[in-house]
């Protein structure tokens, strides 16, 4: 089920809006509409649906209208055109009153500076939402603390914010948005202020914590590595228009277009390549029908020095070398049994590249692909490094 | 000065609004001249009347704490304090007081308001911008005129010409701090669905408060300075024996009221300033 809808959603900034906006209907671009009216298009019906659970991502680079578009949500930034439905309800329309009721009870917002209130301690920080819709002070004080358990601050309740590291005032803020049970947490880069390490720790806890919590969770980010480890599906922008929409895997596998090719260029692909997209279809013989003759026939036609062997329902049963097969011609012997290795090294289709370079490492022949105990394809060194190669280089600059 | 452009009857004018202000508002100022006139004398009286030696010793427990336990302040409250008496100038030093006290509270009500609609509306701050600086630009002197004409002469004339003058700084620094707080604050106060006086109280003034404390520092500091001008109209206190020291060219006499008025900002101006910077 859909839990938040938005359709054509767009925001200008700006003194000359109806003009703005109008043109932007008939397909001017956001350079175009700067020129001729001086307003900024910061988002551009944008549409796109998330659903109860999810962990949506919406990425881009800084300027391409991705903290707009957070905002939008939520309406700390009143859209300019379109609707914005959070479980039924269109906040793009709805009144002053209605509006402060959902973002009290449905929606919470987690900021990239944490946005935590210097003379608050941190109990009372995490307290704010309850306190502002008038919950006793008890009750409050009570689910504010399991919220600070849970993001395991349980003993710094009553420190100030600037008394904690970067990474533990976000867990108050993490903690403060949840201590109100919203069904939305809206993310905006919350991890983007951390160093790399307390990054990825946090990105796990968040990971950890939406396992127990099955919150909807819109997240921000302008960095790829982010997206794909947390998103279950990401949304790339591009001066305020949402260029695709997809699984990581869709996105980095297919991207829609030239821009989405040199943003997920940067990825370290390793991460999230598998053992799927890199191997080729394997060469064998069959056990069951093939002899020593037509195993070295294939292998001298492929140029290879051994192959995989498998029987007739391509269950993999080790592999053969091109010298045990002479061997065995010379002898006069009909059949493989005898010469099969079974020291090859194995691959699941989801393992990810990076092991399979530490196995591939030392092996003598390709590894072998798997699943349930088929076999499903072969990779050869040279793809390893490939597919390394091509997303590689910069990552250096992500970590 | 010249023949074709009539001098403009500016002051003639400005006599006209008085004088109608004048009888249309003395319904107002009337009981404020009278009443409330009555009311800050007996409170100096009452003051004076407190033995020294008692508000001495409260005076450097204040200090003590409020300057988080520091001995530097509470020694020179008693030291000044006890010059003051000796010098037999504690009854003046208390009308003084109670002038800067209503001044500074009077200015501290009608200022933090006005701060906080200014930095709520643009049309506000566009209205009280050029008032404040007319307010502050215009000589101290000058208020003292309407001040008389409003209220006669004493304390409540004093203490009217000393809030004009030292309202602006709490105005503008209370819109200061409210303005600068910092983007990200408001919007975690938004998005928690505040309503408008939740997020000015829990949010807002909080976080402008050492900015809008430097604001009253500043109007407490203004209203002491107006103490020695408002003495031409007859408030009493250690204005009044600097003028009259004045008039009489009485230079040693100028000298020791002068140095009472710089021991008693001394210490108001450091209380408020520890004030501010303690949490």
């Amino acid at each position: 089920m859909s839990i938040i809808k938005v359709r054509n959603l767009s925001k200008i900034f700006g003194k000359r809006v109806k003009e703005a906006t109008s043109l932007l209907d008939q397909g001017y671009s956001k350079e175009e509409i700067l020129e001729k009216t001086g307003c900024t298009v910061g988002v551009n019906r944008a549409s796109f649906e998330v659903e109860s659970g999810e962990v949506f991502v919406i990425m881009g680079l800084s300027g391409s209208g991705k903290s707009t578009l957070v905002r939008l949500l939520n309406r700390l930034i009143d859209p300019t055109e379109g609707d914005v439905e959070v479980s039924g309800e269109n906040l793009a329309k709805v009144g002053k009153e209605k509006l402060r009721k959902v973002r009290r009870e449905k929606l919470s917002m987690v900021f990239q500076k944490f946005g935590l209130f210097p003379f608050r301690t941190v109990l009372e920080n995490t307290e704010f939402g309850l306190e502002i819709q008038g919950i006793k002070k008890e009750e409050r004080s009570q689910k504010a603390k399991e919220a600070l358990e849970l993001v395991g601050l349980g003993s710094f309740i009553h420190q100030y914010p600037d008394q904690l590291s970067g990474g533990m005032q976000q867990r108050v803020g993490l903690a403060r948005a949840l201590a109100n049970d919203p069904e939305v947490l809206l993310m905006d880069e919350a991890f983007s202020a951390l160093d790399p390490l307390i990054r990825k720790d946090m990105q796990d806890e968040l990971l950890d914590l939406q396992e127990k919590m099955k919150k909807t969770i819109i997240f921000i980010t302008h960095d790829l590595d982010e997206a794909l480890r947390i998103g279950d599906r990401i949304a790339l922008m591009k001066d305020g228009s949402i260029v695709q929409i997809g699984t990581p895997e869709e996105i980095l596998v297919s991207p829609a277009n030239d821009y989405v090719e040199r943003f997920v260029e940067d990825v370290d692909r390793s991460k999230v390549l598998t053992a799927n997209h890199i191997m080729k279809r394997p060469e064998t013989v069959d056990i069951d029908k093939h002899g020593p003759r037509v195993a070295l026939e294939r292998m001298l036609e492929q140029g290879l020095s051994s192959m995989y062997v498998v029987d007739r329902t391509r269950q993999l049963k080790g592999y053969i070398t091109a010298d045990d097969v002479s061997e065995v011609r010379k002898n006069e012997q009909k059949n493989l049994h005898n010469i099969i290795r079974t020291d090859m090294p194995i691959a699941q289709p989801d393992t990810p590249i990076h092991d399979i370079f530490e196995i591939i490492h030392n092996a003598p022949v390709p590894v072998a692909v798997v699943e349930a105990g088929k076999l499903k394809g072969i990779i050869v060194r040279g793809a390893v490094i490939a597919a390394l190669a091509n997303g590689n280089g910069v990552t250096d600059t992500h970590e | 000065m010249s023949d074709f452009l009539p001098k403009l009857p500016v002051a003639d004018w400005v006599d006209l609004f008085v004088e109608w202000v004048q009888s249309a508002f003395s319904f107002i100022f009337d009981p404020l001249k009278n009443e409330f006139g009555d009311f800050i004398e007996g409170t100096a009286e009452w003051l004076s009347e407190i033995p020294p030696f008692a508000v001495i010793i409260i005076v450097a427990l204040l200090a003590f704490f409020i300057s988080g336990k520091r001995i530097g302040l509470s020694i020179f409250s008693i030291v000044g304090l006890l010059f003051i008496l000796n010098q037999d100038i504690w009854e003046e030093l208390m009308f003084t007081f109670t002038l800067i006290l209503f001044a500074s509270l009077i200015s501290v009500v009608i200022g933090i308001p006005l701060g906080i609609l200014m930095s709520k509306s643009k049309w506000a701050q566009a209205i009280i911008t050029p008032i404040l600086d007319f307010m502050q630009t215009m000589p101290a002197f000058v208020y003292l005129i309407p001040a008389v004409v409003f209220f006669g002469i004493g304390m409540v004339p004093g203490i009217f010409a000393s809030v004009v003058f030292a309202t602006p700084p709490v105005v503008r620094f209370t819109n200061l701090g409210i303005r600068q707080v910092s983007n990200e604050l408001v919007e975690a106060a938004d998005a928690f669905g505040t309503t408008g006086p939740q997020k000015l109280f829990k949010v807002e003034l909080p976080m402008a408060r050492s900015t809008i404390m430097a604001g009253v520092n500043q109007t407490v500091m203004l209203s002491l300075s107006m103490v020695v001008i408002a003495s031409r109209i007859g408030a009493p206190g250690l204005g009044d024996l600097v003028l009259s020291a004045l008039q009489r060219a009485q230079g040693g006499q100028g000298f020791v009221a002068g140095l009472g008025i710089v021991i008693l900002a001394i210490i108001i101006d450091r209380m408020t300033q520890y004030l501010n910077r303690n949490k």
